[in-house]
């Protein structure tokens, strides 16, 4: 399996405090891949590093190229794509002006068939194309910044916190287009504080922990340890392989 | 005072108020996009209005001299930016815009300036020359900076204002000029006399709202600077470079302050720092709109001229005092009506 993202060895610093330290990893194609840490692990810190939003020390490959000196925009037009944890929308434009934004780099005509396909993954957001991003609700909002994300046909989208501040019901609701996005040739990176629905959908994960990486596996595995399960998903496991 | 009298201080208030709704929708549109309070806005115009002046003489213009030195500095600003990871595409292109177009416009000049040329490629020129500048303004005095607060973008804006200004001393002189009118036919209504040149000021105006209404409202383009207004981080990361979002932000500043240093020069007689105060009153109307809405911000220019007709009719020693106390109010108003805000940082 050709890795999509590699990032190996990677250090980020605030000053001089150090957020991440030495961590290492990879996403192949079609893949799931999650990082599932505390508050405060450096989970955040590392997607935005990777986007080229922080500056980091490492070496960063996506789809066979050096990302060192390209900037976010570059990033953008070679397939990788972030959906911040704070979605960072336009909030005083429509829907359907976000979404198209998405496409800012993408030929008009394919920008026509990606909303349709973005338009039947979020049946919501074709209701309400034409009202004010700002104006939507908390799930509506994450599911437009999915949305514009998809727009720009990425070959791996990086989802910061999807569920953050979110009814259970909806939760669910993008964690099952998460995992459809699969058929679609889309890998994800997914950041997650809520380590079971991450575990469920993920094929592999990290456990991050104050800036490093502590556990790493396939979700299976990660989600029957004993530690894991203690720490972040709030039950004592029984026996081994309980799963 | 009459009926006669209040009709024609109306009349000059709002011709007076179109130009400052031009001056004051190119800076909402430079601030929303840049973050920068654009004080080298007069100098567009007095640069457009002069170099045109002068071209009507038949004289040359420093101001494409300068155009061209600007465009070397923003080629070398280019490159060294570029240094560690130069690509022949993006050199070429670079040199393209930074050399080769105002070393064209300078010899384009040199070719066809006299006493002859139609007013029509004099417009042109002077268009295109300031036009440059305002780009190569922005390369090299913001864009190295584009990511500080909005005081040092403030403190690098005063400064470009008075090298400009002190440049325009060296290229006009320290005399007024006066340029052609665009046209001499002039309709009577009633006891009111419109010249062509007033009623050119008023179906721009509106041209340029309505355009500008068209291009942010419908234009990919146009959206694309508007998302950098409304979120530079979330623009980024869809690809839309912020950088090029400044140059166009300019680039139609410039060209907003040129055509109105144009449309008044033939009106007044404008000399090297004229610009300034010309400018300033936009910046009045920008601030009345809140640097945010294009409509309150022509509203308010329309209102700051006819103050300020009224006000050289009356007290006319103190017109300039009148004017700018207009924006006292109106900062206790917005500053009682919206807490203090936190600058965004990114």
């Amino acid at each position: 399996m050709s890795a999509l993202l590699t990032v190996a060895d990677v250090h980020i610093s605030y000053g001089k405090v150090e957020a991440v330290r030495g961590v290492s990893l990879d996403v192949g194609d079609n893949e799931i891949v999650t990082i599932i840490g505390a508050n405060g692990a450096g989970k955040t810190t590392l997607l935005n590093a990777i986007m080229g939003i922080l500056p980091l020390k490492g070496r960063t490959t996506f789809a066979g190229i050096d990302m060192a000196q390209s900037d976010i925009e570059d990033r953008v037009a070679s397939g990788l794509s972030l959906v911040p944890e704070h979605r960072e929308l336009f909030g005083t434009m429509n829907v359907e002006d976000n979404l198209q934004l998405g496409a800012f780099r993408i030929a008009k005509a394919t920008a026509a068939t990606s909303l349709e396909k973005v338009y039947t993954l979020f049946p919501r957001l074709k209701e309400r194309r034409k009202q004010l991003a700002g104006t939507l609700s908390g799930g509506e909002q994450q599911m437009l910044a999915m949305g514009r994300a998809l727009m720009g046909a990425p070959k791996l989208l990086m989802l910061d916190e999807p569920s953050l501040g979110l009814a259970p019901i909806i939760v669910a609701d993008i964690f099952r287009t998460v995992s459809e996005l699969r058929t679609a040739g889309v890998s994800v990176l997914l950041v997650e504080q809520n380590a079971q629905a991450a575990l469920q959908i993920a094929d592999r994960a990290y456990v991050m922990e104050l800036g490093e990486f502590v556990l790493s596996g396939t979700a299976k595995q990660i989600a029957s340890n004993k530690r894991v399960a203690a720490s972040y998903l709030g039950f004592q496991h029984e026996g081994e392989s309980a799963i | 005072m009459n009926t006669t009298i209040l009709l024609f201080l109306l009349q000059d208030g709002v011709t007076n108020g179109a130009i400052y709704a031009l001056l004051g929708l190119a800076l909402v549109l430079v601030f929303a996009v840049t973050r920068v309070i654009l004080i080298p806005q007069g100098e567009f115009v007095t640069y457009g209005a002069l170099s045109y002046a002068m071209l009507a003489t038949g004289q040359v213009p420093g101001t494409v001299r300068l155009a061209v030195a600007m465009g070397i500095v923003a080629f070398g600003l280019d490159l060294f930016f570029a240094r560690k990871a130069l690509r022949a595409r993006l050199v070429l292109r670079s040199a393209a815009l930074n050399i080769a177009f105002p070393i064209a416009l300078l010899a384009v000049t040199y070719a066809v300036a006299g006493p002859k040329t139609p007013i029509a490629v004099n417009i042109a020129l002077s268009l295109l020359i300031v036009a440059a500048i305002g780009l190569f303004l922005y390369r090299i005095a913001f864009q190295p900076i584009a990511h500080t607060s909005v005081l040092v973008l403030l403190i690098a804006s005063v400064g470009c204002h008075l090298a400009l200004q002190g440049l325009g001393l060296v290229f006009f002189g320290a005399e007024g000029l006066r340029g052609p009118a665009l046209s001499n036919v002039a309709l009577t209504a009633g006891p009111l006399r419109f010249t062509g040149q007033s009623l050119a000021v008023y179906g721009l105006t509106i041209a340029f709202i309505i355009a500008l209404w068209l291009f942010f409202g419908y234009s990919k383009t146009g959206k694309a600077l508007r998302a950098t207004a409304v979120n530079r981080l979330g623009a980024r990361l869809v690809g839309i470079r912020t950088t090029l979002s400044g140059q166009i932000a300019f680039l139609l500043a410039s060209v907003i302050g040129a055509i109105s240093g144009i449309l008044i020069v033939p009106i007044t007689t404008l000399y090297y720092d004229t610009g300034f105060l010309i400018g300033l009153k936009g910046f009045i109307a920008a601030i009345i709109g809140g640097l945010v809405s294009y409509p309150l911000t022509a509203v308010a220019a329309i209102l700051v001229g006819i103050v300020e007709a009224f006000s050289s009719f009356y007290a006319s020693n103190f017109k300039e005092v009148i004017v700018f106390t207009l924006i006292l109010p109106v900062l206790v108003l917005r500053s009682l009506a919206a807490p203090a805000v936190e600058e965004e940082k990114d």
